[in-house]
């Protein structure tokens, strides 16, 4: 197998498609493998602890909540890193600023619902006086 | 058999429905029928069709829209007519009926009208003023825009075969639950809307993709022509918007057809939720259509003064600081819905400070006229009454920014007025100035200048009329979408705002009267050259109308406005640059994939509608089926020899180098 | 530029393909970032299918704000404590996980153009897959067995929906896969196949970064409560 054909997606000089890695040699099979199976160790470690976490007395308790956010957070960001090999290169930059759009609208849109929506209820009458008024 | 569908479901007992849609269909049947004897369908179909050029399916796109606001713009007649009619009587539109009426026509408006204008002038500008052949995906814009064309198609045949929605354009609950809403027509909502929203993600993953992957050489972010940024700043916005919009379409489907609770009045659903959601699309969606808009007018403005756009950069900085912002506002429709002071001040203070960025790019407008050559042609008739008009509606917009003056005028005649200026202010005039601006571009001969402004006059004038008393009549209390009325107050001004929609009538008929005399008159009124209005960016450097190639050889781009400086170049020596050496160039091949999916999109559509579900699951089956024959195509593209190159290059560079004599002479 | 292979031998074909491509022809020197000329196909697809991902993302985020909101309201009935079977749900998640390496896996080999390994790969991506939707399902059904289906309050409402929606979208993926095994299969490794399936791995892997925040936000937080 020639080189050329490992080095099917690489573009040559300064950009990366997302999901590429940057690595052009025959090696670029073992060493691929180490970084998934890196990444796949530390997912499973992960998935561990939160499991573990939700279940176990030894954290205080209303911290638990912000306990399992942190864990999926640094989860999301080992797929990210590890399966997806979205990095802080310049060769990725397009597509760390695409990403970096989308979660902030996301995080606009689950913000802004959810301080609305509680706020809203909060005012509001509740729905069975609502429809005994009705009535 | 057919689930819901009987002969119930065609309106044999209502007159206006049934007549107007057996003219619409008798017209349909007659020119379906001359293009059929004319043998025009292979042409059709060939070049149209199943053409992935995107400056077919931008064409496609506009032609839509055009023909859509007619349907739209006689919703539009029946309501100001109905509401002068019915002081203290009945009118002639039933209750039922006028529901229908109003929620047609800001739906076809918003999706059929806007929406595909806009798409369609960046489809078909963006990649030749980028300097490349065409967008990323081909195919996938075609598919885009037939999935559109479906969802309208479902729209038009809610007329003849059963309902449209009678809960307006944006289906509140619970009234549109299934419970206060049994019938079909918020379903022909729903799924028009559904399939039509994927062909608009489409349409905006592919533009995004162009503008940021697929430039000429030479052309970085800051050589970029404006309306490319916009372009972008417009698309981005589809890409995070539209999803929200078909998650919360989606939750209202799932309500109606498997009795989930999202937004019913039992089990705990929550009906202010889809007001949250719907919004947050909402507000996004009008500044995809604005951003799109100004684009237009930045590049008409620039070149009918003879000046570059003033202020490049902070025109930049403008359009990208509205793209994020405008996922700040969206509480600003539903200050009265009850979220309290915190809630609403937050809001109310983030929809000003919007206000702050589209004011700069007035301001860069302004300064980009003044001190230059401006030319009064049509399209910058457009401009000039944009500026006006849009200013005025943004400062009705400021107003009812604040959240206690907008308890008051809160869904008030008042606050229709305030979008109708700024959407017909912007988004309309910046259509119509697109379409006379690029015309020339997609078809070789330029349209008729004085039927052109005329037709103009009559829509400034006529919008003034039309809404300026409603402004009135919204302060003086009168709500919106009343079928009828008793003040005596208000009836004056209903009155005039009748006469107002009967001038915009007028210059609709001009407007298609510019269009016939036009193509009577083509080889008058033909661009020989390609440049009509001495223009500045590289879609003037081709041919008018362009080959599917765009470009014989891509553009080598070394500073702002390429195609300025190449006329400039060239004037100063005296001769154009070199003949380049010809190379066979690859363009992608035609394809029935966008019309054969949309085919079964609508099928599907159609049977869920009518709970008609052995023809849903075949529609999934056909669309599935045609997913995969694409997939399975081994020639996907077609290569242009170099002698054909070379025989459009060589014929656009004569009739150049022709015009370049006759400056010297 | 994609590569240009003149004749390539599978390991487990006998037959050499002449995979020549046609004649280079566009002139640009396609530096990146756009501004060298337009960037090569596997950039720009891989790209367009990102942006894409994205809007899916926004799409999920809409059911989870749906879900964040009216969690709370069980009409009086059943409530994510008394319903959700954890032990499940690790099972479901370690076979999502495992699926993702394995399409990692799949990656690797169809970068080095092994077609054995590719399939194999595949093959286990898809079972797992497999394995992860008829536990889901099974879920699903028991629930609305015991009367805790989606339309007995918002809450489940919307349980169903955000779950299902993501189950709907691994449905779709295996479909997907299957197209992409038979394709290798039948056209080898040709340049657009790749390009497709590169895209599809950027699916596959997004998918579990979203189940990552549907066990701990649904699963994990909702039994809690």
């Amino acid at each position: 197998m020639n080189d050329s054909v490992a080095r099917a997606g690489f573009s040559g000089t300064g950009d990366l498609a997302p999901g590429q890695r940057d690595e052009s040699s025959r090696r670029a099979f073992a060493t691929g493998l180490g970084a998934y199976l890196v990444g796949l160790a530390l997912a499973v470690g992960l998935t561990i602890a939160s499991f573990w976490a939700a279940d176990t007395g030894l954290i205080y308790g209303p911290a638990v909540k912000a306990a399992l956010v942190t864990l999926a957070i640094a989860q999301m960001g080992v797929h990210l890193v590890f399966f997806l090999h979205i990095t802080t290169a310049p060769d990725n930059t397009n597509n760390v600023l695409a990403l970096a759009f989308g979660i902030l609208i996301v995080f606009l849109l689950m913000a802004g619902s959810l301080w609305i929506m509680a706020n809203l209820n909060h005012m509001s009458v509740p729905m069975n006086e609502l429809m005994r008024m009705q009535r | 058999m057919l689930g819901k569908l009987t002969w119930q479901a065609i309106p044999f007992d209502q007159p206006i429905p049934l007549y107007s849609a057996g003219f619409v269909g008798l017209m349909l049947l007659a020119v379906l029928l001359w293009v059929a004897l004319k043998g025009y369908v292979p042409y059709l179909w060939r070049e149209w069709i199943t053409s992935v050029d995107h400056k077919r399916i931008g064409v496609m796109y506009c032609v839509l829209a055009l023909v859509m606001l007619l349907r739209g713009f006689i919703d539009a007649l029946m309501m100001r007519s109905q509401q002068a009619l019915a002081f203290h009587a009945a009118g002639y539109l039933p209750p039922e009926h006028y529901n229908q009426v109003f929620s047609a026509h800001g739906t076809i408006m918003i999706f059929f009208v806007a929406m595909p204008f806009m798409i369609g002038l960046m489809n078909f500008v963006v990649p030749l003023q980028l300097g490349v052949r065409d967008v990323a995906f081909p195919t996938f814009n075609s598919v885009g825009f037939w999935l559109t064309a479906a969802g309208a198609l479902l729209v038009n045949i809610s007329l003849v075969v059963g309902e449209f929605s009678r809960a307006g354009w944006l289906p509140y609950p619970p009234l549109s639950e299934l419970q206060y809403s049994p019938g079909v027509g918020v379903d022909y909502y729903l799924w028009a809307l559904q399939i039509s929203g994927l062909g608009t993600l489409i349409g905006g993953i592919n533009l995004v993709t162009t503008i940021l992957k697929t430039r000429a050489p030479g052309m970085c972010y800051r050589r970029m022509p404006v309306f490319c940024w916009t372009s972008l700043a417009s698309n981005m916005l589809i890409v995070a918007a539209f999803p929200i919009l078909t998650a919360t379409l989606a939750m209202l489907i799932l309500d109606r057809y498997l009795g989930f609770h999202f937004f019913t009045n039992e089990a705990g659903g929550n009906a202010m939720m889809f007001v949250n959601l719907i919004w947050a699309w909402g507000h996004p969606e009008v500044y995809i259509l604005a951003l799109a808009a100004f684009g237009v007018f930045s590049e008409v403005v620039s070149t009918f003064s003879g000046k570059p756009l003033f202020g490049y950069r902070s025109m930049v900085a403008a359009t990208m600081s509205i793209c994020v912002l405008s996922f700040m506002v969206w509480l600003h429709h539903f200050f009265t819905m009850g979220a309290g002071g915190d809630v609403n001040g937050f809001f109310g203070a983030m929809t000003m400070i919007i206000a702050v960025p589209t004011g700069v790019k007035v301001f860069n407008w302004l300064f980009t006229m003044y001190r230059g050559r401006v030319r009064f042609s049509v399209p910058m008739h457009w401009a000039i009454g944009f500026i006006v008009t849009f200013v005025i509606g943004g400062m009705t917009g400021v107003l009812l920014a604040v959240p206690p003056a907008d308890f008051v005028l809160h869904n008030s005649l008042f606050l229709i007025a305030h979008f109708h200026n700024v959407l017909i202010g912007a988004v309309l005039f910046g259509a119509f100035a697109g379409y006379n601006y690029w015309f020339p571009k997609a078809f070789g001969f330029t349209l008729d200048e004085r039927l052109g402004k005329a037709a103009f006059w009559c829509w400034f004038v006529g919008f003034y009329v039309a809404f300026l008393p409603l402004y009135a009549a919204g302060l003086l209390g009168m709500t919106r979408r009343l079928q009828h009325y008793d003040q005596p107050q208000w009836h004056p001004w209903i009155l005039v705002a009748g006469v107002g929609a009967l001038i915009i009538l007028c210059g609709i008929a001009l407007q298609g009267a510019q269009l016939f005399v036009s193509i009577r008159a083509r080889r008058r009124l033909s661009v020989p050259m390609g440049d009509p209005w001495d223009g500045r960016t590289l879609e003037w450097a081709t041919p008018s109308p362009p080959p599917a190639f765009n470009f014989a050889v891509l553009p080598n781009v070394k500073g702002e406005e390429p195609y300025w400086g190449m006329k400039r170049k060239a004037l100063e020596a005296m001769h154009l640059s070199p003949e380049p050496s010809y190379q066979p160039i690859e363009v992608p091949r035609n394809s029935p994939t966008g019309f054969v999916t949309a085919f079964f999109a609508f099928v599907l559509g159609f049977a869920l509608i009518w709970h008609i579900w052995w023809m849903a699951g075949l529609a999934l089956i056909g669309a599935y089926a045609t997913f995969v024959v694409f997939a399975w195509r081994d020639k996907v593209e077609e290569v242009i020899p170099p002698g054909d190159v070379a025989r459009i290059d060589r014929a656009n560079r004569a009739a150049r180098a022709l015009a370049l004599q006759e400056i010297h002479a | 530029m994609s590569a240009s292979d003149v004749t390539l031998r599978l390991p487990s074909s006998p037959v050499a393909l002449d995979l020549r491509p046609a004649p280079i022809i566009e002139p640009s020197e396609a530096t990146g970032h756009g501004e060298g000329g337009p960037a090569p196909k596997r950039i720009v697809v891989s790209y367009g299918f990102w942006i894409f991902l994205l809007s899916d993302i926004v799409m999920f985020s809409a059911f989870f704000a749906g879900y964040a909101v009216l969690a709370g309201n069980v009409a009086g009935g059943p409530t994510a404590a008394e319903l959700f079977d954890v032990r499940n749900v690790e099972i479901e998640t370690a076979c999502l996980l495992l699926s993702s390496f394995c399409c990692g896996v799949a990656t690797l080999a169809v970068e080095q153009r092994y077609e054995r390994l590719t399939q194999v790969a595949l093959l286990l991506t898809g079972l797992l897959g497999l394995a992860f939707l008829s536990l889901e399902l099974r879920e699903f059904a028991g629930l609305i067995a015991q009367g805790a289906g989606p339309s007995r309050s918002a809450f489940l409402s919307s349980f169903f929906a955000l779950v299902g929606l993501h189950g709907a979208h691994v449905t779709a993926g295996l479909l997907w896969l299957g197209t992409m095994m038979a394709q290798f299969y039948a056209k080898g490794f040709r340049p657009d196949i790749c390009r497709r399936y590169f895209c599809f791995s950027l699916f596959w892997h997004v998918l579990d970064v979203i189940w990552v925040a549907i066990f701990t936000i649904v699963y994990l937080l909702g039994v809690r409560t």
